[in-house]
């Protein structure tokens, strides 16, 4: 994402970029929304000065001794300054207190690693510990392939510390955004409460080309984008990022006073009808 | 040499070598035969041990994937008694690649669960050489549940090369089956066994492998991504296949010293598709001390044991 102008990928207008980010990063021509870097999505959805990240320090090993992996994890440390492909952490969103993940494409094309899965496991466990929701900006290539089965496995990790988040009756937004794609999908992704896409995004979990190739034959218009997934029943929600914020806020208003398990009352007594 | 070639050869010798010896025993052949038996029987042993040796993992991979290795329904044949087979997922559709059922392991009633390739071209078709739709996996899960409920303890045989990649895979949710299966099963108050009987491919293979007690047979893999493609993807060159199998460090030895699996199933000897009668035997030991061993728990403790297990699972540092 550096230099003076940015091509959009869908229709290959290119603008400056102060002016695709007035936009915030949506195509003004074609309404792509362009892939984020997690600062940026942090700051375009939390709260103001209310961002604490959780385990910032936290590496990428070589567990494998995999070809070129050391190398790929240091350029991609250096190019995003971080030290890994997702950013979690706590923070407020319309007043309300969440926990935040958000992923990076940026970084190795945001796949999961161990690294990864870690961190939205803590995330989760801290949301669980703290009673908190969570809300996951979701985008990935899928697997991360250079820590071979290490990476596979951290879709039942993150699953289950989903399910336990939902066993103690919290909430969990999931956001895809361009592209989510493999085990990403078949894991945290998929498993939200309520699950909202940006518009257009790629979100599935084979790839189109292996698809293709699998099956020889064309692909419909508009496959596997989040239109397509809307109307196939497979998501609650498109929401264009100019009412992201407002919308998890307003989701998580209504959810907030709702996550006590132990509290046995339905809501309609604990409000009272107007 | 292909293993497999190897192996067609070495059935060929053995059979001139019987009938040889058949054609001495009967005495239409004189002394100067024993000779050639000689000779051949030292061919056939340079074949033999051509072929145990150690496999190399491409080899493995060929190995795990060989067209004569037992099933699931195979596997059922031979260790699962008054088998019922159980169908669909009551939302879409049957599934093939995928099979179901109830049924007595050593006496006790378990559900048995698998991913099922077929034996020729025609049942390949049907099954879609064992890559499960969504509908598969939703089957699974529904009858994972209902193990849970009638407290019957969970078998499932792992061996698909993946999920299925199609337009209606996708248009019905392929991840978020998958996903559902992993979310559902870390919680399920009933003791589960996955055996890789196979291939382990990737999120479709694990969808049946968030278990209590993982095993691999010998001869098999259990990996993220198949070794061609990791190699075009990474390398743009799915003829380094080769390299990307021995990379991902996917056979049953690597993966127990990783701490990912919990034990290995010994085959018989030239793999499990020699014998599938002694090959399920070596199996149905294993099984039947896993299942000892998992009935002491109480559901609470196997769940809690279950999280910590894959919860554990990941290298990194922390500081």
């Amino acid at each position: 994402m550096n230099g003076l102008f940015i091509k959009c990928p869908e229709c290959g207008t290119t603008h400056f970029r102060n002016i695709l980010a007035k936009s915030l990063y949506v195509c003004p021509d074609c309404g792509f929304h362009h892939k984020l870097d997690a600062a940026t999505r942090i700051k375009l959805t939390v709260d103001k000065n209310t961002f604490e990240e959780f385990d910032k320090k936290m590496k990428s090993v070589d567990p494998l001794s995999f070809p070129e992996y050391e190398e790929k994890l240091k350029e991609a440390a250096k190019s995003t300054g971080q030290n890994s492909a997702v950013v979690t952490g706590k923070a407020k969103i319309g007043g309300a207190d969440t926990v935040v993940v958000v992923m990076d494409t940026r970084f190795i094309m945001a796949s999961m690693g161990s690294v990864v899965g870690e961190k939205i496991t803590r995330a989760f466990e801290f949301a669980i510990e703290h009673k908190l929701p969570l809300v996951a900006f979701c985008a990935s290539g899928g697997a991360r392939m250079q820590e071979g089965i290490f990476s596979l496995m951290q879709m039942a990790k993150t699953s289950a510390a989903a399910k336990k988040h939902s066993d103690a009756g919290l909430l969990y937004i999931a956001v895809l955004t361009h592209p989510t794609t493999g085990g990403v999908t078949a894991s945290f992704a998929y498993l939200g409460d309520i699950i909202i896409a940006e518009p257009k995004a790629l979100i599935g979990f084979a790839g189109p080309r292996v698809i293709e190739q699998t099956i020889n034959q064309k692909l419909p218009e508009g496959f596997q984008r989040s239109e397509f997934l809307l109307e196939h029943g497979m998501l609650d929600k498109i929401v264009p990022r100019e009412f992201m914020r407002d919308t998890l806020a307003n989701l998580l208003k209504i959810h907030r006073d709702g996550s006590d398990k132990n509290d046995k009352k339905f809501r309609i007594e604990q409000y009272g009808l107007r | 040499m292909d293993k497999r070639d190897v192996e067609d050869e070495l059935k060929l010798l053995q059979e001139k070598l019987s009938a040889l010896k058949g054609e001495i025993k009967s005495g239409s052949k004189g002394d100067n035969i024993l000779p050639i038996i000689q000779k051949l029987e030292d061919n056939a042993m340079s074949l033999k041990t051509e072929l145990y040796r150690k496999v190399t993992p491409i080899e493995r991979v060929q190995l795990a994937r060989h067209p004569n290795r037992p099933t699931t329904l195979d596997y059922i044949k031979y260790l699962i008694t008054d088998f019922v087979q159980l169908h669909g997922d009551r939302r879409f559709k049957e599934d093939a690649a995928i099979v179901a059922g109830v049924g007595y392991f050593e006496g006790i009633p378990v559900t048995v669960i698998g991913h099922q390739k077929g034996r020729d071209t025609k049942d390949n078709i049907l099954r879609h050489f064992g890559m499960p739709h969504p509908e598969g996996y939703r089957k699974s899960l529904r009858l994972m549940q209902q193990a849970a409920k009638f407290r019957r303890p969970i078998i499932n045989f792992i061996d698909t090369p993946g999920a299925y990649p199609g337009i209606g895979a996708e248009e019905r949710g392929q991840g978020e089956a998958i996903a559902l299966c992993l979310y559902e099963m870390s919680g399920l108050k009933t003791p589960i066994i996955s055996v890789v009987t196979g291939e382990g491919g990737s999120g479709g293979a694990l969808a049946l492998g968030v278990a209590d007690r993982v095993f691999m047979m010998s001869n098999t893999i259990y990996s993220v991504i198949s070794p061609e493609g990791c190699a075009s993807i990474l390398w743009k060159d799915s003829g380094r296949a080769k390299d990307a199998a021995e990379a991902l460090k996917i056979d049953a030895d690597s993966l127990l010293r990783m701490g990912i699996i919990d034990d290995i199933i010994e085959e018989p000897e030239g793999g499990a598709h020699q014998d599938h009668q002694r090959a399920s035997e070596l199996m149905k030991e294993k099984l039947r001390s896993a299942l000892e061993d998992l009935s002491q728990y109480t559901p609470e403790y196997l769940i809690e044991q279950r999280y910590n297990k894959f919860r554990r699972m990941g290298e990194f540092k922390d500081n």
